[in-house]
């Protein structure tokens, strides 16, 4: 046997559920990967959480209602982002606050429409499909859908890279150039939501926040610059994806067949983060002060 | 960048050509007012020094300047200047008040500087020639050449106020505003961020307005001041401000103002019961030489 057939199982190249997880989860690791960068850098990684957790309800319930959980997903995100602004996501402390009650709340209707999934369809993984996500299970049908999301977040970002970036840095810098901080504001927590929803599709709510926020992370340790780190964030998610699906599809010949493909990429892009504080700019400990 | 209709105003001539000029500015805070009857005005090529003990209303006076903040009354002018140039040449450079830079974030010096040039606009940044060499020009013009590729979080005190000096003035602005830039230097890089200053007003032409707690640092670029306190405001050429009878009337008690070894102390007079106002004590302890 040659060594291509000891990496990649019988049949890998021919199967359709792998086509379609490979399609699928490369489009929405390139979103994670350029919307996660600013996540990343504004702070807001507990805010990615809490609208990928609030994402969950709205799965759940979508399944409860018969409609594809991406849906769902991205329903329930985007009124969280729209509440979160109006509750004040502009105000550290308050935000944290609300978010976490928000958050608890979600999680608990979750619970109740996942039970209620449950007790409808007797023996489905609805709920490992909503919480932790099922890529070989996914619809090619959905693809267009994706595309269309995927091109409509990364896309505002990519477009509203320089105003980001410059408000990241102080708001009064970006506002003395006449940007308007708090639309700037929205249309990023749009963004996002939608990258939360999608990634929820992907590898489950629980998760999702791991392929948003891990390569962005891992490739600010690994650029200096801003473009760089958003190719590279892009990157290292569709790397995260493609070999996590190789090793679920492998596993299917494992002596206990069958490993979660979710468990993989998030397991990768934790290796992916931890190699980019090895290969990355040493941390020179503190910062100097005063002149150099 | 004038905020709503200006009451109407006693007529007074203006001074020269002013790239600034501020009229009778009442500023609230929270309810409580910090500024009253604020009126100055700074030309065209000027060095001015804002001056005032920390709280005393000068990062809330640069704010009104720069439209961050509406006043209560009174009204702000950037005479010649439109709110702003479609060729992304602002009337106003800033460099605000020191910020913590996460030493993580993606961007050069060099980035930042861009940012300057162009960071409000939407798109993907699109190379060109003119831009690179702009940049390249301002980061030289700053002496901040040798570390324009580091990550700018990393970057020293003294390096990043260079890199945002330089992020401020890459647009061509006729009136650069710094609150507080010496503030967290050591006294080195205090001496070499004030020439450099005083060195890019002549070369860009642009005119300065600093703010600072500590006027010694200053007194040998300044051509005018514009001190605070009390809520009030004292302003003119510097040698007729930094006075005892000037600065007793603005404290509203009595004040001395000694020179030593060619610096300042401003210092609190106690030998005047009747004098109303807060206790102040501004003593400037070091300076340069």
């Amino acid at each position: 046997m040659t060594g291509a057939a000891a990496v990649f199982a019988p049949g890998f190249f021919s199967s359709a559920p792998v086509h379609t997880a490979l399609a699928l989860g490369s489009v929405v690791a390139i979103v994670c990967g350029i919307v996660g960068v600013f996540t990343v850098i504004r702070g807001q990684a507990f805010a990615g959480e809490a609208l990928s957790d609030i994402g969950a309800a709205g799965g759940s319930a979508s399944f409860l209602a018969g409609v594809a959980p991406v849906w769902g997903f991205l329903a329930a995100s985007l009124a969280a982002a729209a509440a979160m602004e109006m509750i004040g996501v502009q105000r550290a402390r308050g935000r944290d606050l609300a978010t976490g009650i928000v958050l608890g709340t979600s999680l608990g209707l979750a619970a109740l429409f996942l039970y209620l999934d449950s007790t409808q369809q007797t023996g489905s993984g609805t709920t490992v499909t909503i919480l932790f996500g099922s890529l070989f299970a996914l619809s090619p049908s959905l693809i267009p859908g994706v595309a269309a999301l995927s091109l409509i977040a990364a896309g505002a970002v990519c477009v509203l890279q320089r105003p980001l970036m410059l408000s990241s840095l102080s708001a009064d810098l970006a506002a003395v150039r006449g940007i308007r901080i708090r639309l700037l504001g929205v249309g990023y927590l749009a963004a996002l939501a939608v990258a939360v929803a999608l990634a929820a599709l992907t590898i489950g709510a629980i998760l999702g926040t791991a392929l948003l926020v891990g390569p962005a992370a891992a490739a600010l340790r690994l650029t200096r610059r801003p473009g760089l780190a958003m190719l590279a964030s892009a990157a290292l998610g569709v790397l995260a994806i493609w070999i996590g699906v190789l090793l679920a599809y492998d596993s299917y010949l494992w002596p206990d067949p069958g490993w979660p493909v979710s468990f993989f990429v998030v397991a990768l892009v934790f290796l992916f983060y931890l190699g980019s504080g090895l290969l990355g700019p040493r941390r020179s400990g503190q910062r100097e002060q005063g002149s150099r | 960048m004038s905020t709503a209709a200006p009451p109407p105003l006693p007529a007074t001539a203006p001074v020269g050509e002013a790239v600034l000029s501020v009229r009778d500015l009442d500023v609230e805070l929270g309810g409580r007012r910090v500024l009253t009857h604020v009126s100055f005005e700074v030309g065209a090529g000027q060095f001015a020094g804002l001056i005032g003990a920390n709280g005393a209303g000068k990062t809330t006076l640069m704010r009104v300047i720069l439209g961050l903040q509406a006043p209560a009354r009174g009204s702000v002018h950037l005479p010649g200047t439109v709110r702003a140039d479609r060729h992304g040449s602002r009337p106003v450079g800033y460099v605000p008040q020191k910020f913590l830079l996460d030493p993580d974030i993606p961007l050069r010096a060099r980035d930042l500087v861009a940012l300057g040039l162009d960071g409000h606009r939407l798109g993907l940044p699109l190379p060109s020639r003119a831009k690179r060499e702009r940049i390249e020009e301002m980061l030289v013009a700053v002496g901040a050449e040798t570390f324009a590729d580091k990550r700018v979080g990393r970057l020293s005190g003294g390096e990043q106020q260079r890199v945002l000096i330089a992020h401020a003035l890459v647009s061509r602005p006729r009136l650069l505003l710094l609150d507080e830039p010496l503030a967290n230097l050591d006294i080195r890089s205090v001496r070499e961020i004030v020439a450099l200053i005083s060195r890019l007003a002549r070369e860009q032409q642009v005119a300065v307005l600093i703010s600072a707690h500590e006027v010694n640092p200053l007194l040998q670029v300044m051509d005018r001041v514009v001190y605070v306190a009390s809520g009030r405001v004292a302003s003119g050429p510097t040698q007729e401000v930094i006075r005892s009878e000037v600065l007793s009337r603005l404290y509203g008690q009595h004040v001395d103002v000694l020179h030593v070894h060619g610096r300042v102390l401003v210092v609190a007079g106690d030998g005047d019961p009747a004098a109303p106002g807060e206790d102040i004590t501004v003593t400037h302890t070091h300076g340069t030489p």
